[in-house]
């Protein structure tokens, strides 16, 4: 028997204009844990669409336990013992957990369903792993944490000896993390082997035995876990020295910018709020981190302070002035900038240009507008200053089409605009969601840039290693109330987790008036 | 390859494919007379001055019709009322012209009025309810018309017993008698192209073509519009007003197919028939709007082509029977609004976009046109706004 379960040897995929896949080799042994390390555009899901049968290679062959086979479809994947849980879950909302495990491997008989059999295993499985479910709860209903295991659940079910994880931990808390590493390490001792697909360094320090490093469709190299460190690591990713560490100097307070007392928002998913009597204040030249597990209202706090939602009660000050019903482009005019969580979504019109886009929040502007006509010289100009000072990406400058750009550069082209409006209070949510270390770097630095000119910054982020390095102060949010403030210097990533899944608060009249003291 | 480059190029592959259909059916039909009269449905255009004149005086109010869909496309609506503005359009000119006894442009204004009122109706649910425009302008394409039949069957001024001694009562009054005034001039054409159809309709609508595409693509309100239609919930997080946006773009294309209406009944050779069956005039606007990929400038020239092809259509009776080139003529502009599949397989072959990958994303529904003159109406998807990810 080979010493590897899986290979993909000297992989090459091309698409028109560009090697996804360049001479990539991917050796995957019995009962380990394999980082699959890359940023975005690297290859990694190429490569994975290869494994699956997606796309056929142009070169290369892949041999499961040293045998040359041959991948056409995923359902000959699925016939190789391959699962693979995908980073947004593939499950159908309104089915039941069960439902979903057994969806396209429904054991009947003459066409009826035979689930107690079913059952059965599913509820074996899970105890043995260790991976709680509710096999009657329908997934519309049940946490994310518990949709992933649903997932891992679902290949286990089909016999899955070779387990692909993607981006797993983006949603869950510390706490669920640790879990979750705990599971794939018993999975290892069952001589199953794991691929894990991530860029969190620090997890795969954690938990694998070796890594596989790609940059821009070629392979840098596989290394063993002990032998190296995280900065090696993500030398290897980017392709330079990396600063993975936040470097900012002590706060330096002014006035209060914003003010947030008492705000609810309805929630629009059921008849109670989706934030619940939030109350807090941000100050020139600090930080604020809103943290929290993805849900918990952040997102309808956002648009009710942006105003893309109404509040039901409470009152939002913006430099002295009362914005609680106040419209978008007052809000903006007063100086709230927005780096919305949904970029495709809100933060740009992507089969607008650049040049378009970097206007979208001053289009109207005298320097822009002239007797009703855009004046397109000004607005160009503009945005080749922006380009060059945000070092945007793109493939024809100033007029290339947005939808085409990389998601690093769409996401500077933002943060380009937003900061360049000279606001008073910047709203980042989730700025570095889905980029690569080298541009979460160049982001946080811009962010960190704001603070020390005296601006006022409300983060919003689901990343604690972002929370802890990015911010001056923490506030944890759980079901629309925030559960506890924290001072990043002293608190520790466990004790924000404890409160982000619920299971501890601070009692937040006494903190407040502390805070406020501070 | 730039993008203006291979919606022209989808368009005329696209057309090509039409007509080479047009060919086969044709032979189906009657294989000893195809070739000859395939030859006369292409050139037949071209043949003569008032063959020509008659392919500007269809092409106008086709145009103003084109420009009408393909303006509410760019801004991210569907408006598949163009027929019953058009409708409304045509009956204010008329009522100004026999009724009130206006001259040419003020008949012209209140057709434009007329139309912007029957626009505005289905932007302001869409606005305040979100109740889908393809629908509400569906139901006012039908109100339209037989509210126009009714005024028209009960003022008597608006029949032809009224001026001369006729017993004529399912049409309007022909304004050579009514009021030669409201009678859009020629200029002199008439003399240049021997023929009483030309006058200026085509220039006029020609200049509000040129003035639609410097709307949307020089002017603040025409980014603002252009942005509401790419992207509706973008551009409200950049503090535009989106709704208000959603009734001005509706109101702009009502009146731009009310104008359409004005155009055709104002040229003083076509009367109003006062009939049970809605306008193919506004319809045929999709294919149009579509086969010009709703550039302005795109739509002068699909108009041009479509009113082509009819003329020519015209040239093969009796040879073949009035409802087969129906059907022909129908087959071509059918396959030749094909052009957004067309657009896209180009762009698939010619480049390959891995950031995008999803040439669907187009504002532009899929939308199939109708027949020329019986109408059907099909229904597309609501005008697709870009859907956010599949959160997890």
């Amino acid at each position: 028997m080979s010493e590897y379960v899986i290979e993909m040897l000297n992989i090459t995929k091309e698409f028109p204009g560009i090697k996804a896949n360049d001479d990539i080799t991917l050796q995957l042994k019995h009962g380990e844990v394999h980082a699959l390390l890359g940023e975005n555009g690297a290859g990694k899901s190429t490569l994975m669409s290869v494994l699956f049968g997606l796309y056929q290679p142009e070169q290369g062959v892949i041999k499961k336990d040293g045998v040359v086979v041959k991948i056409n479809d995923p359902n000959d994947a699925n016939a190789l013992h391959i699962g693979m849980v995908h980073q947004h879950f593939k499950l159908v909302e309104i089915f039941t957990v069960l439902e979903n495990i057994i969806l396209g491997v429904e054991p009947n008989k003459m066409g009826f369903l035979t689930m107690d059999q079913a059952r059965k295993k599913v509820v074996e499985l899970s105890e043995k792993y260790g991976l709680a479910v509710d096999p009657d709860a329908k997934i519309e209903d049940i946490s994310v944490g518990m949709q992933q295991r649903v997932e891992i659940l679902k290949m286990l079910f089909r016999d899955n000896e070779i387990l692909i994880f993607d981006e797993p931990t983006a949603v869950l808390t510390p706490q669920e993390i640790d879990e979750l590493m705990q599971i794939m390490r018993n999975f290892t001792k069952e001589g199953k082997s794991i691929l894990f697909i991530t860029h969190k360094l620090n997890e795969i320090m954690a938990v694998a035995d070796r890594c596989t490093v790609l940059r821009k469709g070629k392979y840098m190299g596989t290394v063993n876990i002990a032998d190296t460190t995280v900065e090696d690591l993500s030398t290897m990713m980017v392709g330079r020295k990396v600063s993975l560490q936040v470097e900012k100097g002590p706060e330096n307070l002014g006035e209060e910018v914003l003010h947030v007392s008492n705000v609810f928002v309805p929630s629009k998913l059921h008849k109670g709020y989706a934030v619940k009597d939030v109350s807090f204040s941000v100050k020139r030249g600090e930080i604020v981190c809103l943290a929290g597990i993805e849900g918990n209202g952040q997102t309808q706090f956002v648009h009710a302070l942006t105003g893309l939602d109404k509040i039901a009660a409470g009152s939002i000050t913006l430099m002295g002035h009362d914005i609680s019903k106040a419209r978008i482009r007052e809000r903006s005019k007063l100086g709230m900038s927005h780096i919305p969580e949904d970029r495709h979504k809100h933060g740009l019109i992507l089969d607008f240009s650049l040049e378009e886009n970097l206007v979208l929040q001053r289009y109207w502007q005298p320097k822009f507008e002239k007797a009703g006509f855009i004046n397109f010289k000004a607005v160009r100009d503009y945005a080749d200053k922006l380009i060059e000072q945000y070092d945007i990406r793109s493939g024809q400058g100033a007029v290339t089409a947005c939808r085409s750009m990389s998601g690093g550069n769409q996401q500077k082209a933002i943060v380009a605009r937003e900061i360049d409006r000279d606001p008073e209070l910047l709203v980042a949510v989730q700025p570095t969601r889905g980029l690569d270390v080298g541009a979460i770097e160049y982001i946080h630095k811009q962010l960190v840039a704001q603070r020390d000119e005296g601006k006022a910054v409300l983060l919003v982020s689901l990343e604690l290693d972002e929370v802890m390095n990015v911010s001056d102060r923490i506030l944890v949010m759980y079901e629309g109330e925030i559960v506890g403030v924290f001072d990043p210097k002293v608190t520790t990533v466990q004790e924000l987790g404890l409160y982000m899944a619920g299971a501890k608060r601070q009692n937040m009249k006494a903190e407040e008036s502390e805070v406020n003291k501070a | 390859m730039k993008k203006g480059l291979v919606s022209a190029l989808s368009s005329i592959v696209s057309i090509l494919i039409g007509t080479l259909f047009g060919l086969i059916l044709l032979i189906a039909v009657n294989s000893g007379e195809a070739f000859t009269s395939f030859g006369k449905l292409l050139s037949s255009g071209v043949s003569t001055l008032p063959k020509l004149a008659k392919v500007f005086y269809q092409a106008a109010p086709l145009l103003m019709c084109g420009l009408s869909v393909g303006f509410a496309f760019k801004t991210g609506l569907f408006n598949i009322g163009a027929s019953g503005q058009y409708t409304v359009g045509a009956f204010a000119a008329l009522f100004g012209a026999i009724v009130l006894q206006l001259p040419w442009y003020i008949c012209l204004i209140l057709a434009m009025i007329m139309g912007a009122i029957w626009g505005f109706f289905p932007g302001l649910f869409k606005a305040l309810f979100n109740v889908n425009e393809v629908i509400t302008s569906i139901m006012l394409n039908w109100i339209g018309l037989f509210a126009v039949n009714l005024l028209c069957m009960n003022i008597p001024k608006m029949l032809p017993p009224f001026w001369v001694s006729s017993p004529i009562k399912d049409r309007t009054a022909a304004l050579s008698y009514a009021n030669p005034g409201a009678i859009i001039p020629k200029l002199g054409l008439d003399k240049v192209f021997d023929s009483p159809y030309i006058n200026i309709s085509i220039i006029i609508a020609i200049l509000i073509a040129i003035l639609m595409w410097v709307l949307i693509n020089k002017t603040t309100k025409g980014y603002e519009l252009r942005a509401c239609g790419y992207n509706r919930f973008a551009s409200i997080y950049a503090g535009i007003n989106a709704k208000s946006n959603i009734v001005l773009s509706m109101v702009i294309a009502g009146a731009l197919a009310g104008i359409g209406g004005g155009l055709y009944y104002l040229a003083g050779t076509a009367d109003y028939n006062i009939q049970k069956a809605l306008l193919g005039m506004g319809f045929n606007g999709i294919a149009v709007a579509l086969l010009g990929s709703s550039n302005p400038i795109g739509i002068i020239f699909s108009s041009l082509f479509i009113s082509y092809i009819q003329v020519g259509g015209e040239a093969l009776q009796p040879i073949y029977a009035k409802e087969m080139i129906d059907i022909i003529i129908a087959v071509i502009i059918y396959l030749s609004a094909f052009s957004l599949f067309t657009r896209n397989l180009l762009t698939k072959w010619f480049k390959f976009d891995r950031h995008s990958g999803n040439v669907n994303d187009d504002p532009i529904p899929p939308v199939v046109p109708t027949d020329t003159e019986k109408k059907e109406i099909t229904i597309a998807p609501d005008a697709a706004v870009n859907e956010s990810e599949v959160k997890a």
